[in-house]
């Protein structure tokens, strides 16, 4: 019982930076109906952002409190808009000539600016590990322990900090969806692009901040990522992409808490996994759990069902 | 940085200062957040933990050339009074160059085949260039299997190397369980790639085109994962090992009496072996390509095409798209499987290093840049990417970073592909090449 909620806590840690990942994959794909495969890698640059201002501010375990709040937020900040002009970057020179072009051009060029990035940084940092001193340490037992010996139930600061932040952000992206005008403008493109230019909305600059949120919150993966295991190469991005784009496509592509939702499950999935079965197949549990939802759930939990149109 | 140009498509007739100053400012700002950070500063790993080292001169560097490039585009190309093509080569030249290009196409298969059949015997070749002429031609028939699936029946597979894997291992495995020769392995590793393809096939391919290409992505994953973690009986990371040669109707490749040099009279040299696998990979790359034609005029292969260009249509004329599907990813799958134990043969050693994703991208690409459904263009991808790599062979680190770039410029440059025009299977009266511009491609619903 006691190893159950740990493991429970800790799947829901990784769920939570699965989580934010997949929101990226689920918003691009909701409005221009594209895998954006290089998302991993910019959850990947914005994990090295992280690392190299932390770094460069001298950040370590010893510093007060209040110092390190302060600096991780400086942090945040920092990784948030360097991953913004990657991935508007991106979607300006890779994906905007393409559109309107056939379906599998810019899944193309997606794929070589993951492959882009992937080596960009690798020739930039180097392509040895990065281990981080941890910087937060400490947290609370919540059960077992003392005589009974029973298994020492904890909660790290790291992971309360971890899933409090995904689930504020969620609310404040599900607000910002909701009730700003940029949310309505998303949501008008992903009905029809065409007549909501009609409308008089900026289509393209809506794609470009769709793609903008998208890295912001990949770079919040990113930092959360970095702290939470404290070691980050450049491949991270691949595998972590494909797990989150599982989790999108789990909770329902196109829906928002589906992919919040997803992201848990993934995570929770992977986390048993590991547990009580084998560590090695832990990709194979994730990526079975893809093939087996798409054939007898392709809409996802949340999703909608696609309607066929001639 | 950014491409404003797409927006205001020739407006520019004579240079509008105002704009490209906003534009350079904004790719100076870009220049500076993308590369003042992540080039800019260095982490380095040393003995109390992470340190920073700064490259500042070059990061300024890039930022000046993408500046300074962006503010020549803005001069030269950009520039250019509405209406006016935004080609670098004028039309005039470009229409006599089609024409030629059209003469050229038609004999440049045969050209190419006499080539590749004369290409060990010329005086120029030695060792490396053969070793290479090998490596070509395995992407040349990958890349023409994968065609099946990508090209023919717009199915979008980005594991399509799990099938290389499995036969690479099935022809290891068989041969180092039950001893069995090439030759009967060649046929088997086909057959049991075939035999997966329709396995992984039969449960996904009722997925779009996008849902597909990732659930065969994951499936490129999961073998290679399984591949790597099942010691006892694949080896693991450590691969496999002695892995028989060929041989040439029983005769090895071997110094002494009774084998291939000893039996025809010749001289041994290690080169025979080399030349018999090069004239071993061209002829089942041609077998690729002769079957891939040949099923392109059978209802098959018709009906390939027909739900590459709409799967709609397809059903509502009563033609079973599952089947389709499933003999289109088969195929494909087969040649994955020939092309596997070849190179299981060639090298002697197999491990699962050599079946990752980005070889997947690489075939991808080849087929894709090459231009979909294209077989020339297969080959003429294949040689430009192999080449090209050899070419950077000195830039190691680059290569991968300059691969993907290319894969970008040339997908943002000509969508279709290199060769775009595609000749019709049937046609009335006269055969023309259809542009591809004119149909929808790989739509893969």
């Amino acid at each position: 019982m006691e190893y159950f909620v740990q493991q429970l806590i800790n799947g829901i840690t990784l769920g939570s930076i699965y989580g934010l990942i997949a929101i990226g994959y689920t918003m691009v794909y909701g409005i221009i109906g594209m895998i954006n495969f290089a998302h991993g890698d910019i959850f990947m640059v914005g994990s090295f952002v992280a690392l190299i201002v932390i770094t460069a501010l001298g950040l370590t375990a010893s510093s007060g409190i209040g110092i390190i709040f302060a600096s991780l937020i400086l942090v945040l900040l920092c990784a948030m808009v360097v991953s913004s002009a990657f991935g508007w970057t991106v979607e300006r020179l890779a994906y905007r000539p393409l559109r309107g072009s056939f379906r599998l051009a810019p899944l193309i060029t997606a794929i070589g600016i993951s492959i882009v990035l992937q080596n960009y940084i690798q020739i930039a940092q180097g392509a040895r590990v990065k281990p981080l001193q941890p910087i937060f340490s400490g947290g609370y037992t919540l059960m077992g322990g003392g005589e009974s010996g029973a298994f020492l139930v904890q909660i790290s600061n790291i992971q309360i900090m971890i899933i409090s932040v995904t689930f504020v952000l969620m609310a404040i992206f599900s607000l910002i969806i909701a009730k700003t005008s940029l949310g309505r403008a998303q949501r008008s493109c992903e009905q029809d692009r065409k007549m909501a230019s009609l409308l008089g909305i900026n289509v393209d600059r809506t794609i470009s901040l769709t793609f903008v949120m998208g890295a912001m919150l990949a770079a919040v993966a990113g930092l959360m990522f970095l702290l939470y295991y404290g070691v980050i190469d450049f491949y991270i991005g691949f595998v972590a992409g494909v797990k989150a784009f599982t989790a999108a496509v789990l909770g329902g592509i196109g829906s928002l808490p589906g992919a919040m939702l997803g992201g848990l499950l993934i995570g929770l999935i992977e986390t048993f996994w590991s547990a009580y079965f084998s560590v090695e197949y832990k990709d194979v549990a994730a990526f079975s759990m893809l093939v087996i939802v798409l054939i007898f759930l392709p809409q996802g939990l949340l999703g909608k069902p696609e309607v066929e149109k001639v | 940085m950014t491409d404003v140009s797409q927006n205001t498509t020739g407006a520019f007739a004579r240079l509008d200062f105002g704009a490209i100053t906003k534009d350079l400012l904004v790719t100076l700002f870009l220049g500076l957040v993308i590369f003042g950070t992540t080039v800019g500063f260095k982490t380095k790993t040393s003995v109390g933990g992470l340190t920073i080292e700064t490259h500042m001169v070059t990061a300024a560097i890039l930022i000046a050339i993408i500046v300074g490039g962006r503010l020549v585009l803005w001069m030269t190309l950009w520039s250019r009074p509405a209406g006016q093509s935004k080609s670098i080569i004028p039309d005039g030249v470009k229409t006599a160059l089609s024409s030629k290009m059209g003469l050229l196409g038609k004999y440049f298969g045969p050209i190419m085949l006499v080539f590749a059949v004369m290409f060990p015997f010329l005086p120029t070749t030695d060792r490396y260039l053969l070793d290479l002429g090998i490596l070509v031609l395995t992407y040349v028939m990958l890349g023409w299997g994968l065609n099946i699936v990508v090209g023919l029946a717009g199915l979008l597979d980005l594991g399509y190397v799990a099938f290389y894997a499995i036969g690479a291992y099935s022809y290891a495995l068989l041969a180092h369980y039950f001893g069995f020769s090439f030759w009967v392995c060649l046929p088997l590793a086909g057959i049991l790639a075939a035999f997966w393809g329709l396995i992984l096939g039969f449960p996904v391919l009722r997925l779009r085109g996008d849902y597909l290409a990732i659930v065969t992505l994951a499936f490129g994953e999961i073998i290679r994962v399984v591949l790597l973690n099942w010691y006892q009986f694949t080896g693991g990371p450590d691969g496999l090992s002695g892995i028989p040669r060929p041989t040439f109707f029983g005769l090895a490749f071997k110094r002494g009496e009774g084998n291939f040099a000893d039996y025809f009279g010749l001289e041994y040299s290690t080169i025979h072996r080399i030349m018999f696998l090069y004239f071993l990979i061209l002829i089942l790359a041609l077998i690729t390509n002769f079957v891939t034609k040949r099923l392109r005029g059978l209802p098959i292969g018709r009906s390939w095409e027909a739900l590459r260009e709409d799967e709609i249509a397809c059903r509502s004329l009563g033609l079973n798209t599952t089947t389709i599907k499933l003999t289109a990813f088969a195929t494909g799958a087969m040649f994955a499987g020939f092309a596997g134990s070849f190179f299981a043969t060639r090298q002697g050693f197999i491990s699962p290093e050599s079946f990752t994703f980005i070889e997947s991208a690489l075939i991808l690409a080849i087929v894709v840049l090459g231009g979909l459904g294209s077989q020339m263009g297969v080959v003429i991808a294949s040689i430009a990417m192999i080449g090209g790599f050899e070419i950077f062979r000195e830039a190691e680190q680059f290569r991968m970073l300059i691969f993907g770039l290319s894969m970008v410029l040339i997908m943002v440059w000509r969508p279709r592909g290199l060769i775009s025009t595609r000749e019709p299977t049937i046609f009335l009266k006269e055969k023309k090449g259809v542009s591809s511009d004119m149909v929808a491609q790989g739509e893969g619903h």
